[in-house]
């Protein structure tokens, strides 16, 4: 999943300092998963921006809705009856997807209240770690299910760099070298001599740096 | 012949090859480098130039190179591929070799949050591994990365590479090295060596696999001028492996530089006589000066002439 991280709540009211009313709009998908913008924290953040503007006198009146997700324009739907003229500006407590998909609906100021940070899971309650580059093309096949791409520091396809030591990366000691993890499970799966092939330069085209990227699966469109 | 490089050549000719490092100023005038080289020349076969180490800015290994030539020094152009893409950085290669340098080290890099740009974003679209094998089928199949081949004037490197036998996982370090020599490395820096007996045991798996005869291996070795510095890397440099004895040595030495230098020589000495290393590569951080001292010391000086 997208795993989010709420923005501080002095930086959301910055970004709304000139609004009167807002629509705090929540999201049900990932960042609910994840305890960053689901129904209950835009409760949360709702009564806290309310409670920062009562403080400077200047009151903010909001409105709280959460859509199942911001990331599709069938839910998108359920937001219009809430997107008023009075409505000065709009917080969206989704990922970055659900705030552009909010602002290409509709002709308001919208504003992130999360900060997105990468595609992972649950590590543990409260902890989530990465997992994913989103580089386009996997090669889990090829390191036993451990991606260097975004778990070493260097993305680093021919590991580990010299900087791995007692199994943590160079960087900070409680970052795990990817290539450790590598090489050991290579190791339990009696596949270490896979380690010996050199893998060669990555296609980049098919990540980010091929421009912004489209899926299309012709086979379930309507038009 | 490869590259015909005097380090090359110093190699074939069966030299124990020594080497020293110039770290480039953090300001836009070389004359530290160009005085570096004067006081190296007689007493190294070649230098290596760093690239932005420890992530820092500096002026480039390739300009320090030129630099490096003028005052008839063998360069060694350290690339890494933290900070430029295939495009820069084959682009540099080619530029490089234009300019007369014939050796190039490759590697990874430090990560830029060790620097003072930690905010930076770093490439790393190709590894060192990578990086060597372009360097290879660029000199030997007249080829870029795309697969476009170089017409005329390919750039004909003596390709290095470095070896950390201090990292881990321990096991898998000289798999490692064997992946870098078959990507076409020609030659190899290790780490400082403060650890000899991993140091052995690594050269052990080494000549296991026949490696120290399909490449070139240098021991690494850093001078201490005090038991602070090797007590610093001990604690936070990741990848160095400092044994407490050295520490101990250091902090029980009257004159710490002059047991610095003792020390240096005695490992030399030691490393000669270890089968498969071919020569040494003096790190001196901020002690370049004490280079020919270490050199002479050791009976390395004079240093070889090429035989025509």
């Amino acid at each position: 999943m997208i795993v989010a991280e709420g923005k501080p709540i002095a930086e959301v009211a910055k970004l709304i300092e000139d609004a009167n009313k807002v629509l705090v709009v929540g999201c049900g998908g990932c960042v609910t998963v994840c305890l960053a913008g689901g129904e209950k924290e835009v409760g949360i953040l709702a009564s806290a921006l309310r409670m920062l503007r009562k403080k400077e006198d200047k009151p903010l009146e909001t409105v709280e809705i959460t859509i199942s997700r911001q990331c599709d324009p069938e839910y998108m739907e359920q937001l219009e009856k809430y997107i008023t003229d009075d409505i000065d500006a709009v917080v969206s407590m989704a990922c970055g997807v659900g705030v552009q998909f909010v602002a290409e609906r509709f002709n308001k100021w919208v504003v992130p209240a999360l900060d997105t940070k990468f595609a992972g899971g649950a590590l543990e309650h409260g902890v989530w770690g990465e997992r994913c580059g989103l580089c386009g093309e996997c090669i889990l096949y090829k390191t036993g299910g451990i991606c260097p791409i975004i778990r070493c520091s260097k993305s680093i396809l021919n590991g580990p760099c010299g900087g791995s030591q007692d199994g943590k990366c160079e960087i900070d000691t409680e970052v795990d070298c990817a290539w450790q993890l590598i090489y050991d499970r290579m190791k339990t799966l009696g596949k270490l001599d896979k380690l010996l092939e050199i893998e060669p330069i990555k296609d980049w085209s098919k990540s980010r740096d091929g421009g912004p990227r489209k899926v299309v699966k012709e086979d379930v469109m309507i038009k | 012949m490869k590259s015909g490089s005097k380090l090359e050549k110093l190699f074939n000719q069966g030299e124990f090859v020594v080497s020293g490092e110039i770290g480039p100023p953090k300001h836009a005038n070389a004359d530290i480098i160009r005085e570096h080289a004067r006081m190296l020349k007689e007493y190294v076969d070649a230098v290596n130039l760093t690239d932005n180490q420890t992530a820092i800015v500096r002026i480039s290994s390739i300009a320090s190179a030129v630099h490096v030539l003028a005052e008839e020094l063998e360069p060694i152009v350290q690339m890494t591929v933290r900070d430029r893409n295939r495009i820069g950085i084959q682009s540099d290669l080619l530029g490089a070799y234009s300019v007369g340098v014939k050796n190039v080290l490759c590697l990874s890099g430090d990560h830029q949050s060790f620097g003072n740009h930690p905010t930076s974003k770093n490439v790393h679209d190709l590894d060192s591994i990578q990086l060597v094998k372009a360097l290879k089928d660029m000199r030997d199949e007249k080829k870029f990365i795309c697969g476009d081949e170089i017409k005329e004037h390919e750039p004909r490197f003596f390709i290095g590479a470095v070896a950390n036998p201090f990292g881990d996982p321990f096991e898998y370090r000289v798999m490692r090295l064997e992946k870098k020599i078959n990507a076409g490395a020609d030659f190899i820096q290790t780490q400082c060596i403060f650890d000899m007996d991993r140091f052995e045991r690594w050269m052990e798996q080494v000549r296991e696999r026949g490696l120290h005869k399909k490449a070139k291996i240098m021991a690494g070795l850093m001078p201490l001028k005090s038991h602070k510095a090797a007590k610093y890397m001990q604690k936070f440099v990741s990848g160095m492996i400092v044994p407490d004895e050295i520490i101990e040595r250091m902090e029980n030495a009257e004159d710490k530089k002059a047991e610095g230098v003792e020390l240096c020589v005695e490992q030399i000495k030691h490393l000669q006589q270890i089968e498969g290393v071919a020569g040494v590569h003096i790190m001196a951080v901020n002690w370049e000066n004490i280079i020919p001292t270490i050199v002479e010391k050791a009976g390395l000086y004079p240093r070889p002439q090429i035989k025509e």
